[in-house]
């Protein structure tokens, strides 16, 4: 039997008002529950939007982050694919075209290579190539980045790419709160968004405030305040920069923790005056340093804010290398003493 | 009768030999599976749409040569392929185009300078194409055989009977995308006819060497699909085949693989030189299958053709190429700071910064 939906509107026409479900209470969720609260929200205030990709109706998502989704929307809303995440993102383009909003899962960070033709190629050309006819408002979610013990192909950092391509939103949340509302902002946006999912953060608790509005896409946090040095980083490692600021007081050393939450749009304004402040900047991100963000940011906080400069901006990351087997990824990834070694060098000229 | 999957119902095996309303010398043959009864009207539509859109690609060379164009894919030869299959359908069905529809982009009332827009390097894609339910150009080799698809499931869920046509040549057939294309369509039953102009040639390379398959329809097997072989330069035999395929997408049976047996008669592009990988006495082969000549001859045949439908013909195909030939010679370029504009609907501020950067510096040079 199929299910008939209303026609939705169609590209050209008015997005509708973000509606956002009303709440009467403040739960405390797991990230990984929190983005689950947002797709269902999504998906409760505008019938366009279709969730699908490999195992994330039946079985709810291999991390159960689409969980109830089939069951509560039925499944002309939320399905599964075959296992094609070129064909995922493909169809997803025709929906867009059509006037639907999908939010496609690619399972894996690694799995996102078979579908970046479509994403590079078409998604993110798709407004510009038909000066602004036809919009594509696709979210794809991504569980991304490393840390949490996974075989190949399970742990990589895909941004770079992303951020490389004009056309595409990247967005990386760090607390079930901020995975809450930058799901609901990138289902709301009327461009693609590459939503990325830490993972290793997706069991974190926090109370999450549904109702609260949630900031348009763009902005950093400001998640510690300190004199020294700016650390700039986001998703998985916002957690690991904190925890080495409490070391750091240790050594008197004061760290001012960004979290940029979406890289494009970038928010360097909030970047700039930590940086004009502290004098000093180190950028911490998962992924190997060569053509990472942290080249971007570093290049750009040199051209704006040289004469802020107190000492070179620095950068905490993983290596040149492929990503290591889960036995040595520990060794690898970016953890508090790579940062404090940065921060150490900022600090201490010779 | 053929052996059907008990699974899918659909048959086991495909025709080789393809299905032909009119032989190439213009006389019907006894193909009695399919109808050649179309209303005069649409006879004379259907020769009016070949004989402008060969007239219409003339010129867009001619325009080419003369450095008013980047660039141009001729269709020359492939006009009764891709007119009968799109002409067949209805206006809110949704065409996917590759990239040498002249024809079906002319069928759906997408105007000379739009296209010439495209060539010229004005612009990508296709402006204003979506507005006649066809996508823009897509110059990648068989990916947009997935947008279709998600096109046609798109229309499921807003409970239309709606068909998506997705145009395909033999080359793309070798693509990952166009194996996830049909098998998604199929898996979804999805409304969605895939229409495979085989014009023997992707650039230089054969269909022999694009594939070892018996046919391209062949494989619509594995996909669990039906699979058929047309004359591709039989505009009716493309018609009909196409309208039952779309008949069967509307009343929810999926999608069907098509493949039409066609020709390149030109180069594949005005960058081109096909003498360097194919023979003379090929093309002349094909010239003697030529796809207007013959539905010429039809219509004669059946009192359809008259001098006055060849003078309104060429009328139109006056009027319609000095409508290119206009909006293409010394035409204006579009502003440049739409390059950033249109990028995303909420434009970034690091765009919004490159942008001025690039006005600033265009002030300062003039």
């Amino acid at each position: 039997m199929t299910q008939i939906i209303e026609r939705p509107a169609m590209n050209g026409d008015e997005a509708p008002e973000p509606y956002f479900t009303a709440v009467p209470m403040v739960p405390t969720l797991t990230m990984a529950q929190a983005i689950n609260r947002a797709l269902h929200d999504a998906m409760a205030a505008d019938e366009r939007v279709l969730v699908f990709g490999e195992d994330v109706a039946t079985l709810g998502g291999v991390f159960r982050v689409t969980e109830g989704l089939a069951e509560t929307f039925g499944e002309q809303r939320c399905f599964d694919t075959p296992l094609a995440e070129s064909g995922i993102v493909g169809i997803a383009i025709g929906m867009a075209i059509r006037g639907f909003v999908p939010v496609p899962e690619i399972q894996f960070d690694g799995f996102a290579a078979p579908a970046f033709d479509q994403i590079v190629s078409h998604l993110a050309k798709y407004r510009m190539r038909t000066r602004g006819d036809v919009d594509m408002p696709v979210t794809i979610r991504i569980p991304s980045f490393g840390g949490i013990g996974a075989v190949e192909h399970h742990s990589e950092s895909t941004e770079s790419y992303w951020l490389h391509t004009a056309g595409l939103k990247v967005v990386a949340p760090s607390t079930p709160s901020d995975a809450y509302w930058l799901l609901r902002q990138a289902i709301v946006s009327r461009d693609p968004v590459i939503y990325l999912e830490p993972k290793r953060r997706y069991w974190v608790r926090e109370a999450v405030d549904t109702n609260a509005p949630g900031l348009p896409i763009g902005r950093a946090a400001v998640r510690r305040i300190g004199a020294d040095v700016t650390v700039v980083t986001y998703g998985s490692l916002v957690a690991t920069a904190l925890s080495a600021a409490e070391l750091a007081e240790q050594h008197g050393w004061s760290l001012e923790i960004i979290d940029l939450r979406s890289l494009n749009p970038l928010d360097f304004d909030t970047v700039a005056d930590s940086v004009r402040k502290t004098g000093r900047a180190v950028v911490m991100h998962e992924g190997p340093r060569t053509l990472g963000f942290g080249a971007e940011l570093a290049a750009r906080i040199q051209e704006e804010l040289f004469y802020d400069l107190e000492a070179p901006v620095l950068r905490a990351t993983g290596f040149d290398t492929p990503y290591p087997p889960a036995r040595l990824e520990k060794l690898w990834l970016p953890g508090p003493d790579r940062l404090l070694d940065c921060v150490e060098r900022a600090m201490v000229q010779p | 009768m053929a052996e059907v999957s008990a699974a899918t119902d659909v048959p086991l095996a495909v025709d080789l030999e393809p299905v032909q309303l009119v032989a190439p010398d213009g006389a019907p043959t006894s193909e009695d599976r399919y109808t050649r009864d179309l209303p005069p009207e649409t006879l004379s539509w259907l020769y009016e749409l070949m004989v402008v859109t060969r007239d219409l690609d003339g010129e867009f060379i001619n325009l080419q040569r003369q450095g008013e164009l980047a660039l141009f894919a001729s269709c020359r030869g492939q006009e009764a392929a891709q007119i009968g299959a799109a002409a067949c359908l209805r206006k809110t069905d949704w065409l996917f185009p590759q990239y040498r529809e002249i024809g079906a982009f002319l069928l759906r009332g997408i105007t000379p300078a739009q296209m010439g827009a495209v060539w010229r390097g004005k612009w990508h894609g296709g402006i204003g194409f979506t507005e006649r339910c066809c996508a823009p150009i897509a110059i990648p080799i068989g990916t947009h055989g997935l947008h279709a698809v998600g096109a046609a499931m798109g229309a499921q869920r807003l409970g239309e009977d709606s068909v998506t046509l997705a145009f395909l040549g033999d080359g793309a057939t070798s693509e990952g995308d166009a194996h996830e294309a049909l098998n998604f369509a199929a898996v979804f039953k999805a409304p969605c006819v895939f229409f495979i102009q085989n014009n023997q040639w992707a650039i230089s390379v054969p269909i022999s060497h694009q594939m070892a398959a018996p046919s391209i329809a062949h494989r619509a097997i594995g996909y669990g699909m039906p699979g058929i072989r047309v004359d591709g330069n039989d505009v009716l035999a493309c018609y009909a085949v196409v309208a039952e395929a779309a008949k069967r997408a509307r009343e929810g049976g999926g999608p069907t693989l098509i493949e039409a047996i066609t020709y390149r008669m030109g180069p594949h592009t005005t960058s081109d030189d096909p003498t360097r990988y194919r023979t003379q006495s090929e093309v002349d082969h094909w010239l003697a299958l030529d796809p207007i000549a013959r539905y010429r001859t039809y219509l004669q045949d059946a009192g359809v053709w008259t001098e006055r439908l060849e003078e309104r013909v060429e009328a139109k195909s006056k009027r319609l190429r000095s409508e290119l030939r206009e909006s293409v010679v010394g035409a204006d370029d579009f502003d440049v700071a739409e390059m950033f504009d249109t990028v995303y609907h909420d434009i970034t501020p690091e765009l919004e910064r490159q942008r001025e950067e690039l006005l600033t510096e265009l002030a300062k040079e003039t």
